[in-house]
């Protein structure tokens, strides 16, 4: 493995600025990484040594005459295939965009790029991120960097493993019920999740609406702030994207954990968290609290219904977005239809995946005539009476912390057959998206070899805390520096 | 709660524009009426004063209506499974 392979993105940053590494020589350290553990780990749909290469090069060039480094010069980045990415491929893990070629790219990829960054490759994930394993990706499954036979999490498991497995130091994901989060914690890696609204949502791929959100995946929290700094912000072209100033990120990172209120839910917690598990993240606690935190108990009522809350309002968002993959515009038509109706029903029959049929399904019965007050329109008023647990929550705390997951990775095919099992498993995860809130991932130990994460969440656009908390975590800590095995 | 049988899921599918195969039907009851019956803990709370959230935006997202470039016709089309005269081509849908 080269030297350049295995160091952080303000590390890379840092090097190639000085001039000590030239951004080509960094791109091409790394994809020598991803040819030789891609492998064993299957993260990627694409890999683009040419297109990285070249961008290195006009980088390398635009540095040697002089120009000043970007924050992010140099820094190989994998980005989750449900986000465009100019010049190549967008599936979202799914047959019926088989061959789709976007003619635009996602402001989030764009950001980075103009802030320096080197697009290597677009990663796995669930079939257009419906699902918590990866294994519901229509090419194939994507392997956990600490145990093969262990899924990555998902949907965005492929970002996940590749900053795992020291493919790249930084990834782009995308979260809907917590699929940042939940594969950052069961591969040992950290993620944020920002506010919704934070990052444009323009190019990337709708999945539900009102809870989507793109953010980035890193080993430190600073390479957070750092991803953070370039993504945050009003797009023009994504009218929900938030208006609201963003803060210094950087200087959240210098702060300390002095004076932080930590809540926890612990009458939540206490029916369900697998006891390695719980015992982390007892630890975790200890940890902020020996950094200058106060922890404490907060009540949020409602999460036992958030599950429920979520899946109704998700799927029934998803079963409008999906109704455009229809073989008329772009992805695969179903040859030989002789008739419109057969047409869409033969297209995305056969270029759906049961998951995501499953999904539709479900969301088409809650907003069906006869069941739409008792399942769509109630579950978004219990999405109102979650809001408010947190709005009180946080009168008390700065941040509130739960383990990211109940238990660490779980078997390849082990909850494929069970879809209730397998939603369970974004238990902690889903609330802050129903809320809109901010949310980070860390690191906090491994359980029979295993990692699992800390969760934090914070008041809506305020990442700030998230990250000084964050910072101060892995200060007090070296979770953060465990390697998997590959 | 209401029944999920095979015909149901058939209905709803159709007004998804989903085919399904007899087998799917099948399968896809059993799981809704599973996960339907667990999302069951909602009808017990009291929502009755409570406003629905459709997002967490508290403000509305108006922008000024002003025309500006889209995206290229030509290079939207090369996307299309079939395309002909500027145009997305489908099968006959008026007359015979």
């Amino acid at each position: 493995m080269s030297g350049l392979v295995g160091l952080d993105a303000s590390e890379i940053r840092r090097l190639v600025a000085a001039r000590e590494a030239s951004c080509e020589e960094v791109a091409r350290a790394h994809l020598d990484r991803i040819a030789a553990v891609e492998p064993a780990v299957d993260a990627f749909l694409v890999v683009s040594p040419e297109r990285a290469l070249d961008r290195a090069r006009r980088l390398d060039a635009a540095l040697a005459a002089g120009a000043a480094a970007p924050p992010l010069a140099g820094v190989p980045v994998a980005v989750k295939d449900i986000l465009h990415v100019g010049g190549l491929p967008t599936t979202c893990g799914s047959r019926i965009l088989e061959g789709y070629r976007p003619p635009f790219a996602a402001t989030a990829v764009e950001r980075l790029e103009a802030a320096g960054a080197i697009v290597v490759g677009k990663t796995n994930m669930d079939e257009f991120a419906m699902g918590s394993s990866t294994e519901a990706s229509a090419w194939k499954p994507t392997r956990n960097p600490w145990d093969r036979g262990r899924v990555p999490g998902g949907s965005s498991g492929g970002s996940a493993a590749a900053v795992a497995a020291r493919m790249v130091p930084l990834a782009l994901g995308s979260d809907t019920g917590g699929s940042i989060r939940q594969p950052a914690a069961l591969c040992g890696v950290a993620g944020l999740k920002p506010t919704w609204g934070r990052v444009s949502r323009y190019g990337l791929v709708a999945y539900a609406s009102s809870l989507d959100q793109a953010g980035p995946f890193a080993r430190t929290v600073g390479d957070l702030a750092l991803a953070a700094g370039a993504l945050f912000g009003h797009d023009p072209l994504d009218s929900t994207s938030a208006t609201e100033p963003v803060p210094d990120l950087a200087r959240a990172l210098e702060g300390s954990a002095k004076g932080l209120r930590v809540g926890v839910p612990w009458a939540f917690l206490l029916q369900g968290v697998e006891d390695e598990t719980m015992a982390r993240f007892r630890e975790s606690l200890a940890a902020l609290e020996s950094a200058g935190a106060s922890v404490s108990e907060v009540s949020l009522p409602h999460l036992p219904h958030a599950i429920a809350a979520y899946y109704l309002v998700a799927t029934a968002e998803a079963s409008s977005n999906l109704a455009r993959y229809d073989g008329v515009r772009y992805g695969r038509r179903a040859p030989a239809a002789r008739e419109l109706r057969r047409l869409y029903g033969d297209s995305r029959d056969a270029g759906l995946g049961a998951e995501v049929k499953r999904r539709i399904i479900l969301g088409t019965f809650a907003l069906s005539s006869g069941y739409y007050d008792a399942y769509y329109l109630r579950a978004q008023k219990v999405r109102t009476l979650i809001r408010r647990d947190f709005e009180r929550a946080f009168a008390a705390c700065d941040v509130v912390a739960t383990p990211t997951t109940p238990t660490p990775a779980f078997r390849l095919g082990e909850k494929t057959g069970d879809p209730l099992q397998m939603y369970l498993a974004d238990i902690f995860t889903v609330p802050a998206n129903l809320a809109g809130l901010p949310g980070l991932s860390l690191p906090c130990g491994l359980v029979r070899g295993l990692p699992v994460g800390l969760q934090l969440l914070a008041r809506s656009f305020d990442e700030e805390t998230l990250l000084r908390a964050g910072a101060a975590f892995q200060k007090a800590t070296r979770h953060h520096e465990l390697a998997p095995p590959v | 709660m209401p029944r999920v049988t095979a015909a149901t899921v058939e209905h709803v599918a159709r007004l998804a524009r989903l085919s399904l195969t007899e087998e799917e039907r099948e399968t896809f009851a059993r799981q809704l009426e599973e996960i339907l019956a667990w999302a069951e803990s909602l009808q017990a709370l009291d929502v009755s004063d409570v406003p629905p959230m459709s997002h967490p935006r508290d403000g509305g997202a108006l922008r000024d209506d002003e025309p500006r470039e889209g995206l290229l016709r030509e290079r939207v089309l090369e996307q299309a499974p079939e395309a002909a005269n500027g145009l997305f081509r489908v099968p006959r849908v008026i007359g015979g």
